[in-house]
This record gives structure tokens, sequence and C-alpha cells, in this order.
């Protein structure tokens, strides 16, 4: 089948049949350890179907050169693909235009070239606002912009049943903050935040509004202008698709606004000695030959995700959540860290007397991949006193039976620890 | 890797049980030599950056160079409180000098496949002994991501003896290997 049938295909309503959902992911048929491989680290990485295998592999065995270029059919055509992912992503976002996507090499990329373009506006005593649950890239960012401007970085902090109630956030907004950056979903705790709240909020003292939406683009149904965002950022590998390729989307007028992020080839429209001229958007952000492949396999998995009935897919993650979440919640010993109802996909907890460690490595004898450790979140872990909980993350090919493994799993990791 | 690994077929409780030992449990549950040396004379505070993990070592040291006194605090998995635990009661009396022996041949232990006889041997029969427990650990070297568990108190006890006051587990002495 070429790859032009297949994304005919895939514009074709399909049922979401979770078994043929997982006959998509060939990794899932493996085993490990001589037991079935129960992938629950989806949130850190998620698996790829064959859908977006076969794109790479295609891409790189028929179809491959240089994008924005050649003057001749390989590298016109691989442009001509490379943008059409782009224009992929536009309408996943529900962005205005293309100009409003850039490719980076991932979603701490994007945060990043925010933090050094954007961030230049700052001065000292301007405040950026930011969650006590948010990831290390969308922390440091703004430290090292704080200790470049002298602006104040301040942190919301977590509710103990994980969420980070609007009206705290709101409390932190004042006229002196510029920026609010915040997770749209915690890839630890899986809460969900208000995030169009947050940005009538900021947006109503003029401050611009950050969204890592790494998490949250896999399990919501996102639209930038319906949320107002100034900035969305997220990663291709958790979605199914490709590492090494990532988007940051902004408002046209905000890119067009804010200085060039690397220099290099691509992003300039001349050069001389003297001085250069910038291309339009996006180019302008994409310095250097670009992740061409890996953004025509983020394309590929966003044709993959959306090929679904979103409505049947979700539904079934927060089926497995809540399944999970009893489950777990059922065994002695074991506290869920995160509970509040504005939830999905991800579920940490602790154990009393296992470490997170011991407890990662013994399921891992089972076959079962779990996250162990602070999760890219320390701060997070020390506003509950931990140094590291177990995360089970959900996939859209993640089934309550394999919480059942899990669970039964735990059970014997306890006689073998406790 | 993988392959070699699922090759290793259906015996996966094996090592488990060889890394889990009773040894390491009760070490791990009711670790001896734990807080902190009131009068010290060196102090360092170790961590692994992967999980989060730490451990604080002091001790102290008299005149001659012998370790009088070894205490440690910390988070940590059972692997590495068994290890911290162990590692307080093996290099009780050492010198500075004899104790990095001691920690290559943990190290030895928990990276290659080899017997206990021979880290003793070459060890010499004075320090020799002072690893009969610390065998236990060699359990790690099949998961070669905890190798860094086992070792993070060593490495934290070599800075505090050498008078640096943090360590992380990525950064051992010259003998940089796996761990």
């Amino acid at each position: 089948m070429t790859v032009t049938a297949l994304a005919a295909d895939a514009k074709a309503p399909r049922p979401f049949d979770i078994d043929s959902v997982r006959a998509d992911f060939p990794i899932l048929s493996r085993e490990i350890h001589g037991k079935p491989l129960v992938y629950l680290d989806s949130a850190a990485s998620a698996q790829k179907p064959q859908a977006v295998i076969d794109v790479l592999r295609y891409q790189y065995e028929h179809e491959y050169a240089n994008v924005h270029r050649g003057a001749y059919w390989l590298s016109e055509t691989l442009t001509g693909k490379y943008e059409a992912a782009r224009e992929t992503v536009r309408a996943f976002l529900n962005a205005r235009s293309d100009r409003e996507i850039v490719f980076t090499k991932g979603a701490t990329e994007a945060i990043n070239l925010v933090a050094a373009t954007f961030g230049q506006s700052l001065g000292e005593g301007d405040e950026i606002v930011i969650t006590g649950l948010e990831h290390h890239s969308n922390i440091v960012p703004w430290q090292l912009l704080r200790d470049q401007t002298g602006a104040v970085l301040k942190v919301v902090p977590v509710a103990p049943d994980g969420d980070v109630p609007l009206h705290d956030i709101e409390a932190a907004i004042t006229d002196k903050t510029k920026l609010v950056a915040v997770a749209h979903v915690s890839n630890v705790l899986g809460t969900i935040l208000p995030v169009k709240d947050i940005a009538k909020a900021a947006h109503a003292v003029g401050a611009k509004v950050l969204l890592d939406g790494c998490q949250a683009v896999v399990h919501q149904t996102v639209d930038v202008q319906d949320l107002d965002c100034d900035f969305y950022a997220f990663s291709a590998h958790k979605l199914y698709g490709p590492n090494g390729i990532g988007v940051l989307y902004g408002k046209e007028d905000l890119l067009d606004a804010m200085p060039p992020y690397q220099g290099g080839g691509d992003m300039i429209s001349t050069v001389t000695f003297e001085r250069s001229e910038w291309a339009e958007l996006p180019a302008k952000f994409e310095a250097g030959t670009p992740p061409i492949v890996p953004a025509v396999g983020l394309g590929a998995a966003i044709d993959y995700l959306t090929s679904f009935d979103s409505e049947a897919r979700m539904a079934h993650e927060h089926a497995v959540l809540r399944h999970g979440m009893q489950r777990l919640g059922d065994i002695d010993g074991l506290t869920l860290v995160g509970t509040c109802a504005n939830k999905t996909s991800a579920i940490s907890f602790v154990l009393e007397g296992a470490h997170p460690h011991d407890l990662a490595t013994i399921l891992d004898r089972s076959g079962i991949c779990v996250r162990a450790g602070h999760h890219c979140a320390q701060p997070l872990m020390d506003a509950y006193g931990l140094t590291a909980t177990v995360r089970a993350s959900v996939g859209m090919y993640t089934t309550s039976q394999e919480f059942d493994v899990l669970a039964a799993a735990l059970e014997k990791a306890k006689e073998l620890l406790l | 890797m993988m392959a070699q690994e699922q090759e290793r077929g259906p015996d996966q409780g094996a090592d488990l049980l060889s890394l889990y030992q009773e040894i390491i449990l009760d070490h791990g549950k009711s670790p001896r030599n734990a807080g902190a040396v009131e009068h010290h004379t060196c102090k360092s505070d170790g961590k692994n950056p992967m999980c989060g993990d730490k451990v604080c070592v002091t001790a102290a040291v008299d005149d001659s160079g012998a370790i009088t006194d070894i205490r440690f605090d910390g988070k940590g998995c059972a692997i590495s409180i068994a290890s911290a635990s162990m590692m307080t009661e093996a290099v009780k009396g050492l010198t500075a000098e004899d104790a990095a022996k001691v920690f290559a041949g943990v190290r030895t232990l928990c990276t290659e496949e080899v017997e206990p006889d021979q880290v003793r041997a070459e060890l010499g029969p004075e320090l020799g002994g002072r690893i009969d427990r610390l065998v236990a650990l060699s359990g790690v070297r099949q998961f070669p991501v905890r190798v860094k568990c086992a070792t993070l108190p060593w490495h934290t006890l070599m800075a505090c003896l050498e008078g640096r006051d943090s360590a992380t587990s990525e950064r051992s002495s010259a003998a940089q290997k796996s761990a």
C-alpha cells in the first residue's frame, strides 16, 4: 500500500476498537522477560503505530532530500510533505494560519525558544507565573530568563489533591505579570488545568499565556483559538509520532514581533556581512536543516490519531484511567498521588515500605513498564514530601486488563519486598 | 540486547531473588548506622540525578587516618539504603585509602561477572573479609540501571573522605566504569 493510499484511508472515519488499535502498534505484541509487554509509560513516550513507522521508512527509502533548497523533484516532493505536515498540525490545533506553526526539536526547545525571544521583552520586576506542578522544561527556562532579566518567577502551589485552583492562579496574576506559563495537563498527576480561564485572567492584565501541551494534545481536543492561548508547545513522540520533533504554536503577531531564536540557513531572506534580513514566518524560527522526516512522521501520527472517533477514543482512555485508579486504590498501603476529579491519563502512586525504583525493577521482570522517579518535576515531589513516585500512564492502546496485571504484580512485589 | 534478555527465558524470578536477597532487604528496612556522626570531621551529600535519591555521609577520621565513626542519612531504594548500611559496617576502622580499595572491590562485584573469592583475593587478607556481606550487592549486575543505586553511597563516602562536600552517582574517581 502506498503512503498516498494510507493517507486516503486515514480520512475515512474509523470506529475505536481496542483490539484493532493494539494490532496497529507492532511493539505491543512483543514479550519482555518472557511476559507480554504491558506498556504503562506512554506519558514519557508513546509507542508508534505501523502507519507512522511505514511513513518514516518510506521517506528514507523512496523520497529523501533536503527541503526548501533543491530545484529537483525529490526535494520539491519532500518539501511539499514537510509543509503538508505543518498544515496537518495547524488543523489539529485549529490555528488560524500555518505561519503560526513552528517545528522545533521538541516541546523543551519550543519553550526555550519563547524564553529566549519573547523573553527579551521582559525587564526587572516583570512577573512570570507558573504552577507547582510544572515539568522542569517549564521551570528552568524561566529561571534562566529571570536571572538574565531580573524578572520575578511566581509559583502557584498545588493543592493536596493535585489541583491548582483557578482562583489561586488568578490571585497570582497582577499588573506586573507579563507571562503565565502552565501545563495544560500535568505529566505526573494528570491534572487538567483550567487553561481557558487562565488565559482570560492573563489577558485581562495584558499578560501572555504559554501552555505546555505535551500531555494534553494526546488526551484532549485542543483548539488554540478557543483557548485563546498565545503559545502552545508539544512534542511528537508523546503523540505516537517520532522523537526529535516538536511544535511551537504562536500567535502570528507575536511571532512576527519576536526576534529570531537561532541564526543560520533557512531563517534568512538575505545575508551580507553587514546585515541580514529574516525570512517570513515560520521559517524565521527554523534555522538549519529541520527534522524533515520526523515532521512528516508527526503528520502521519496526527492523521492516525484523528482517523478515530475522538470522543470514543477519549472515553476509552478515561474508562481505563478510572479502572486503574480503582484497582490501584484498592491495594493495601498504596497511596494515589493526584486524585482531583479533573484528571486524565496519568496515575502516580507510592507504596508504603517499597521504594518506586525497587517496584519498577520488579514490575519490569513481569513485562510491565512504568516510570519511577521524580518525573522531571522535583519541586512537585518536594511539595508532596516525596523523592519519587511510580507513574502508570494511559495511551490509546492501554487496556483495563493491563491495570489488573499491574495490580497483581504489585501484590507480588509486596510479598518480595515487605 | 533486548533480544538477549528475552532469550534469558522464563527464569525472570531468579535474578530478582538474587537482587533482593534477605540481607539486602534486612539492611534496607533496618539500616545500621543511620543518622549523623555528631562530631564528624567530614560530611558529604550525594545524589542520584536520575531518581532524586539522596544520601548524606558523615564520618569521623582520627589523626592516624582511620575512620572511627561513620553514619549515613538518606532517602532511597532498598538497594541504595542497604548498600549504605553495609558500607558503614565495612569501612569502620579503615583508612581512606583502604576504604577506596574496598569500594573498588564492591564496584567490581556490581559490574563484572567475577567470583567473590577472586575479589577477596585481590583485596588481600586484611581487607578481603570486609566484603563478605557486600557480595550480596552483586545481584545488581543483571540490572544495569540499578548499579548506580548500589554505588551512590560509596561515591559519597569517597567525596567525604576526599574533602568534597557533594557527589553524584554520575561521578566516580579515575576508573569510571559503567557504575
